[in-house]
């Protein structure tokens, strides 16, 4: 009955829950300190069951439906509407299932993380309060099927974000990079909500499918289109939109930075949705296929030039960020710049479109690492610059062995999961244009290089003076960041397995507009 | 032509308020600029709500006539909200970027660059 | 077994299990190399330090190579690039906005054109 009940409003659940919690933990954070790490725990780990229930459901069951307020939660459009869905809805297909997996478990390990390694803090009432808000509205920017709400969640994740990176003020530098943040992300916000705006006047439709159905290719069409693009593409840092990033990962706590990574696949999950889902066919798709993959190109190419000389070392991970994204972008933007050929979507568009998406999910979880592992250093040792490390391989092996395993990854070194993705990018790209591939590659070389750099500055070297007594993470830590390198490692021992059962059903949920608008207005 | 006149005030802030962003210097000017933008999209929404001749949606006592979609409004309102929230947040970084940095001249605030 | 399938991706196929067993053989081979070396080492005579030419071993924080002074040659040997780029991250606000409104307006032009 109970479990029934969870079943049926899983979707609903899985963001009222954090929800719940982030406004519940100021309160019961009064009782005391470890009442309040046991809450923060609870509520995170219920929405980590929550998150992969829905994605069994979904991955099982076919896309999932929630509307609020209706009859059944499933019953999209009602009965004396005359065919049009008024209600919020939460649609959930494959993509966003494998979305919601990436966001609790990144979220489960750096709260873990997170409760150690912030426990002498002060103001950790607002600091739980924000992070559960922030891994709420991500959920909720994944999980919903209407234009609006999506604008809502990417302004709360946008508030909640710009308060943790301003969270630890840091004689000032943290506040700047958090309005920083702001600003780009009101800008955004603005865009986007103008876009929302204009399709609303000419459609009279704020759900996603409903306006798929509905969607010309008029002049105002066009320009909702670039302001969303814009406005998603400057959110997750893209290249020449990218100023933003170093700034705030670099200056938000390590547990923060992590979730950060996550709030931009956000943002570039919206970026893929609606071009793929909302406009589908009737846009232009050689052209918005080529204006992606020249967002990527540049955030390879810059991210990856500017983290080399790069002294701080969350600094220096943050333009790896960058340029990591930009792989995504390439990935779909090449799927994206065939999607009307059929013949070449499935020759290697769709390769192309796994890969992209198969990075979004790596990226989560070793660049989760990577900032966790950098947090742990500046934990220990108390700076973040990199020229004062050295030998720290000596006292912290457990964490340089997870920051190795991060390293590898990310620089696509087999048997890791970032060379399974780059390997779908590198492959169906270099069909589609070969010199694309090998800007791949070079930025893959160039990223080992860099991070080949941070490994021997940090950890290598003999054990210097000031840091001859400095201990081991401790285990909470490398709790949170074995979880990640664990999943690190699985996925890329066996990468088949999950493009199969995990990746290609969101690739093609993603490129099969009608399958969405079936799902939702009932095979209209 | 009348109808009109409201699109064109919306491009018309919409102006004033990115000129006031990227070309003030204080960081509360560029706040103001922000908020102006952001009206520029309310009253955005507010028009395309608009319906000659339409009534309020309350189906208490209501006339005979055309109902608005209460839809734009929902939407303007919340934007509002949303509005304030960042509007609120911004200035509190401003107050203690002026607190730490003495200015709030955006061409000093560069701690952070390259 | 499903678990262990190659990722195939339509044009070449990839088994990090096939690669994690080359792996391990070849480390099997470098020990089998390492055993039947001449095991003639003992602790604590000295063996271990390095020979500079007669010169004292530096203390730890003098031969470790900072990370300020890796990759100098990369970054001098493209400096022309790196002058163009550095200094557009001027750490300004009012400058990374301008960018947003820079790839609108061309994003725009290019879409409304084609």
């Amino acid at each position: 009955m109970i479990s029934e009940f969870i079943i049926q409003n899983a979707p609903a659940l899985l963001i009222a829950v954090p929800l719940l919690g982030a406004f519940l933990s100021p309160l019961i954070g009064r009782i005391s300190r470890d009442v309040r790490a046991l809450w923060v725990l609870a509520i995170i780990t219920l929405t980590t069951l929550l998150g992969l229930l829905v994605a069994y459901l979904v991955y099982t069951g076919g896309t999932l439906i929630y509307v609020f307020g209706a009859a059944a939660p499933t019953l999209s459009i009602p009965m004396d509407s005359g065919g049009i869905p008024i209600r919020i809805i939460l649609t959930l297909d494959a993509l966003s299932a494998l979305m919601v997996i990436m966001t609790v478990t990144v979220g489960f390990s750096v709260i873990l993380y997170s409760l150690s390694s912030d426990s002498r803090r002060s103001g950790l009432e607002a600091y739980y309060t924000l992070f559960l808000l922030l891994i709420a509205s991500v959920l909720g920017m994944f999980t919903t099927g209407d234009l609006f709400n999506f604008f809502v969640f990417l302004e709360i994740s946008s508030l909640a974000a710009a308060g943790l990176v301003a969270y630890k003020v840091e004689k000032g530098k943290a506040v700047e990079a958090g309005l920083k943040f702001l600003m780009v992300s009101a800008i955004g916000g603005v865009f986007f909500l103008l876009a929302t705006g204009i399709l609303y006047g000419q459609y009279n439709a704020l759900n996603i499918a409903m306006l798929a159905s509905m969607i010309q290719w008029t002049p105002l069409d066009k320009l909702a289109l670039v302001l969303i693009i814009v406005a998603l593409a400057a959110k997750c840092g893209s290249v020449p939109m990218h100023y933003w990033t170093p700034d705030a990962y670099s200056m938000a706590p390590a547990a923060v930075t992590a979730m950060l990574v996550v709030v931009s696949q956000a943002s570039l999950y919206g970026l893929f949705r609606f071009c793929f889902t909302l406009y589908g066919l009737t846009l232009t798709y050689a052209v918005i296929g080529w204006t992606l993959i020249t967002l990527g190109v540049l955030s390879m190419v810059v991210g990856v030039t500017m983290a080399i000389p790069q002294k701080d070392i969350k600094r220096l991970m943050a333009y790896h960020s960058i340029s990591q994204t930009g792989y995504m972008l390439l990935g779909v933007g090449v799927g994206l710049a065939v999607l009307g050929d059929q013949a070449l979507l499935s020759s290697y568009g769709f390769t192309a479109i796994e890969g992209g998406i198969f990075h979004i999910f790596n990226n989560a979880l070793y660049k989760g690492l990577l900032f966790l592992t950098a947090g742990a250093v500046i934990l220990r040792i108390g700076t973040s610059d990199m020229n004062r490390m050295g030998g720290l391989g000596h006292n912290m092996k457990w964490t340089m062995i997870l920051f190795i395993i991060g390293a590898l990854a990310i620089a696509g070194i087999p048997p890791f999961n970032g060379f399974a993705s780059k390997f779908l990018i590198y492959e169906s790209v270099f069909a589609f244009n070969p010199i694309l591939s090998i800007i791949a590659m070079v930025v893959s070389i160039l990223t080992l290089a860099s991070f080949v750099k941070v490994f021997h500055s940090v950890f290598m070297g003999p054990r210097l003076p000031e840091y001859a007594d400095v201990k081991e993470a401790p285990a909470s830590l490398l709790i949170g960041m074995a979880i990640l390198s664990g999943l690190v490692i699985i996925t890329g021992l066996f990468p088949e397995f999950f493009v199969q059962h995990l990746i290609a059903p969101a690739a093609h949920a993603l490129a099969d507009q009608s399958g969405y608008l079936a799902a939702v207005l009932g095979g209209a | 032509m009348f109808l009109n006149l409201p699109f064109i005030v919306v491009v018309l802030l919409a102006l004033i308020g990115i000129a006031t962003i990227l070309l003030k210097r204080n960081l509360i000017k560029i706040f103001l600029g922000l908020t102006i933008l952001t009206s520029s999209v309310n009253l955005f929404l507010v028009t395309l709500g608009y319906r000659e001749g339409g009534i309020a949606p309350i189906y208490t006592l209501s006339p005979a006539g055309v109902m608005v979609l209460p839809t734009p409004h929902a939407l303007t309102l919340t934007n509002i909200v949303i509005g304030v929230a960042t509007t609120a947040l911004m200035l509190s970084f401003a107050v203690i970027i002026y607190r730490r940095y003495g200015t709030v001249n955006v061409d000093e605030i560069r701690e952070l660059r390259e | 077994m499903a678990l262990a399938a190659p990722l195939s991706s339509g044009f070449g196929i990839w088994n990090p299990l096939l690669w994690l067993l080359v792996f391990v053989i070849s480390l099997i081979i470098a020990y089998a190399v390492w055993r039947s070396g001449f095991s003639g080492y003992r602790k604590g005579t000295g063996r271990g330090r390095s020979y500079l030419s007669g010169n004292e071993e530096p203390a730890g924080g003098d031969v470790h190579i900072r990370a300020g002074n890796l990759y100098w040659g990369f970054t001098e040997g493209i400096k022309g690039y790196y002058q163009q780029v550095v200094p557009l991250h001027t750490g300004i606000m009012t400058d990374n906005l301008l960018w947003i409104f820079w790839v609108a307006g061309v994003l725009l032009v290019i879409v409304m054109v084609i």
